[in-house]
């Protein structure tokens, strides 16, 4: 076991453990934002660079501090390693700049967005985006394409993750889309309009961080927020399917089925195409009970099971005895 | 006269043949390797001559060496970077042009030195001619028995092969080009693991520049401790530069490590002055990726010393005054040259090179060109400076690779320096799309501080 301290917190995890992940396992305010970084994706992060921290000592032997700062992601922790997250100025400031340029040639068009709500961009913007921007270019765009019958890309709203391509090769059979060109003008595409077509092609939508990559069976149908989150399970024939779901209903129906995600919304188990796609009855499913919503997200306010709102009109005894007296003098006359 | 050590023979007709360059002394290096060095004493011999890597962050090359990891059973590659794209330096297309067979003696001494048994000369894809003439010196080579099985009878086997790249800036970092070397897309690997661990193929692998590998010739040949009595301090023996801009001699240059900066461009055994009669204005010193410096701090540092062409006279006064060695891609403007617009240019460079990878380079680098592009048309803002000096920040060391450092540096070091050529930009949009700023005070002597006694 090796021991690291982040912001003067210490915790005692397995060696080869990531900055990243010993942050999360002690939790709270001091957990580096990741939107790039999948746990359950091999390869995966170090391209964001929002997860930027500072190793202001780099382990017992080497008590040197690293000269830059490091993605924490990627980086592994050493016996006595010192990081300093939120506490750091410097990172704050990095991690500004990043937010800004994530933002700058993104379309910014949350209102009509499907991801908006359960966007993790939104939520970076919003935690440590600037108030205004600072571009005055036109944006950059591309045209929406169907790159499956079932997913549309919006490569507009892309952050170039390479989220969904890690998935594509690790939980699909082959891969047929990736990054085309580069720098700026890069763009994920399919390997010459080719059709993202096999069982496990859905969870792309899941592992966006984004709204670039969305469920074209619940495209514009509603938002997330005026959605309820249901956990279910379905006996499912595909073997690597696990078939554990969320149902997200709007009354009696389910718009949209997902494979239920943690605090850092990340998928616990990928899903096949036909829990996701196609299950949409109650009937094809097995209902365990309400999904836990953090009272964080903007998803859990539509929730009022135990929280009773304020009435609108406040009622004012006085007041209504004067109105009737009132009523019944004119009506008299 | 500077003494010549890779191009000592450069001037020999036929020298691109194997029996000329063998006539003239070539391969016996090799030989002495081979024959009566140990692979770890020709490591140590590399290590005593001080050579510093030479295309462009100046790590000790025998350093290098030593931290290749060598598990059992693992096969280790030695892979030549000859991928050469920055701006304003061709050292390595002259070398590869005219005296190939000094890279591939090279690189079979250091081969040998890391006991790898395939190498690889990876070369940038517009460089045909050069592929060519690479593939046509190592079917020499091995015809004459310096390559392939039991190479001169001591019992090492060694393949070379040419690989020509796609025609990437970025595939000139190291991980990259091992990227792109492996069939894959020339994106940077995330560090550690270092490729002296885990590179080609997830085998250690040493990635060296092509002046660097030429450069164990003439090391192995005097031994590592005449070569460095050549050069000053840390900066020992010599480098080529490649010399371009308003120079009245420009081309490449071998220079003992330390000559003085002015020396370099006005004596006539170097580049002979500033062309035309005109005046120097600002040098870029080592690639188009290194901070741009006015005429008075190039010749002269801050201190008032003369500035001399050694890893640290060039980077004397940090990156408030002074500048870097690079890959030694020396860049004269003359009083002629408008700043603004050769930012532009470099930063229209790094944005269309960025890998897209990261997100500080990929957006960043877009967003300064977008900024420069308007200032040199005439439309830009006095806030723009600032602008740019604080984009630049927020790129500047928090990338994958140092492409970003790259696309920052120059932007950063330009407005430091040449601010009023910047504000004459905005203030008089109009006159600045038709004429230039001229020299201003650029070449002045530096101010001395007064001292308050």
């Amino acid at each position: 076991m090796v021991k690291v301290t982040i912001d003067g917190i210490s915790i005692e995890v397995e060696p080869g453990t990531s900055i990243l992940n010993a942050a999360r396992q002690i939790g709270g305010d001091i957990v580096p934002p990741a939107m790039c970084y999948y746990s359950k994706l091999e390869g995966s992060g170090g391209k964001c660079r929002t997860c930027l921290v500072k190793v202001s000592k780099g382990s017992e032997k080497d008590p040197r501090p690293m000269p830059k700062l490091v993605a924490s992601c990627r980086t592994t922790v050493m016996d006595g390693m010192e990081v300093q997250n939120i506490t750091s100025p410097e990172v704050t400031e990095a991690r500004k700049g990043v937010v800004e340029m994530l933002l700058i040639n993104h379309p910014l068009d949350c209102p009509i967005c499907d991801q908006a709500g359960e966007c993790h961009l939104q939520d970076l913007g919003y935690e440590h985006g600037a108030a205004k921007t600072r571009y005055e270019f036109d944006r950059r765009t591309f045209d929406r394409i169907d790159i499956g019958d079932k997913i549309q890309l919006h490569m507009n709203r892309c952050i170039l993750c390479y989220r969904c391509v890690f998935t594509a090769d690790q939980i699909t059979e082959k891969r047929v889309h990736g990054v085309l060109n580069r720098g700026d003008h890069a763009e994920i595409s399919t390997y010459i309009q080719k059709a993202v077509d096999n069982d496990f092609s859905g969870n792309v939508i899941d592992v966006c961080p984004v709204g670039a990559l969305t469920d074209r069976t619940f495209r514009f149908k509603n938002r997330v927020w005026f959605t309820k989150p249901v956990e279910a399970h379905r006996d499912c024939e595909h073997e690597k399917c696990s078939g554990k779901v969320t149902l997200w209903y709007k009354g009696e129906d389910v718009l949209r089925v997902t494979a239920r995600k943690d605090q850092y919304g990340e998928v616990e188990e990928f899903i096949c195409n036909t829990c996701r796609f196609d299950k949409k009855k109650t009937s094809d499913w097995v209902i365990e009970g309400p999904r836990k919503v953090s009272h964080k997200s903007v998803i859990s306010s539509n929730h009022y099971e135990t929280l009773h709102p304020l009435p609108v009109v406040k009622t004012n005894p006085v007041l209504l005895e004067a109105n009737k007296e009132q009523f019944e003098r004119e009506t008299r006359l | 006269m500077g003494r010549k050590l890779l191009l000592e023979h450069i001037n020999v007709p036929g020298i691109n043949t194997y029996d000329v360059y063998r006539a003239k002394g070539g391969y016996t290096s090799l030989e002495k390797a081979l024959k009566t060095l140990t692979p770890d004493e020709v490591v140590e011999e590399v290590k005593k001559s001080g050579l510093r890597g030479r295309g462009g962050a100046g790590f000790p090359t025998g350093m290098k060496w030593s931290f290749l990891a060598k598990p059992e059973g693992v096969p280790r590659y030695l892979v030549c970077n000859g991928d050469e794209s920055e701006p304003g330096t061709f050292k390595d297309r002259y070398l590869m042009t005219h005296i190939p067979h000094l890279l591939i003696e090279g690189m079979i001494i250091a081969s040998y030195a890391l006991g790898a048994k395939t190498s690889y000369i990876y070369v940038r894809g517009e460089m045909m001619p050069q592929i060519r003439i690479l593939e046509k010196a190592i079917a020499e080579a091995k015809a004459a028995g310096y390559l392939g099985q039991n190479i001169l009878g001591t019992g090492y086997d060694l393949e070379l092969y040419v690989q020509p790249g796609g025609g990437a800036y970025i595939c000139g970092e190291e991980t990259a080009l091992i990227e792109s070397l492996e069939g894959k897309r020339g994106n940077p690997r995330i560090k550690p693991p270092f490729p002296a661990i885990a590179g080609l193929y997830g085998c250690p692998t040493v990635v060296n520049n092509v002046e660097s590998i030429a450069a164990t010739v003439p090391i192995i040949r005097d031994g590592g401790d005449e070569y460095a009595k050549i050069g000053i301090g840390r900066s020992t023996g010599t480098k080529l530069i490649s010399a371009s801009g308003n120079l009245k001699r420009p081309g490449v240059y071998e220079i003992e490590l330390g000559v003085p900066v002015e020396e370099f461009i006005y004596s006539d055994e170097y580049c002979g002055g500033i062309a035309n009669g005109k005046r120097l204005k600002a040098v870029v010193a080592g690639g188009s990726s290194v901070p741009i410096l006015p005429a008075n701090l190039i010749l002269k540092t801050a201190a008032g010393d003369a500035r001399i062409m050694t890893y640290e006279g060039l980077s004397e006064g940090g990156f408030a005054t002074g500048t870097m060695m690079g890959s030694g891609g020396f860049i004269a403007f003359d009083e002629d040259q408008c700043i603004v617009r050769n930012t532009w240019n470099f930063s229209r460079f790094y944005h269309h090179e960025s890998c897209g990878q990261c997100s500080p380079c990929r957006e960043g680098t877009g967003w300064m060109e977008k900024v420069l592009h308007r200032l040199e048309h005439g439309h830009g803002k006095l806030s723009d400076m600032d602008l740019l000096v604080d984009v630049s920040k927020k790129i500047e060391g928090n990338t994958i690779c140092p492409l970003g450092d790259a696309a920052a540096w120059p932007v950063a070091s330009a407005i430091r320096h040449f601010r009023d050529e910047f504000e004459w930009h905005v203030t008089n949009g109009a006159e600045a799309v038709a004429r230039n700023f001229g020299l201003a005070h650029y070449a002045d002597p530096l101010p001395k501080p007064e001292v308050v006694s």
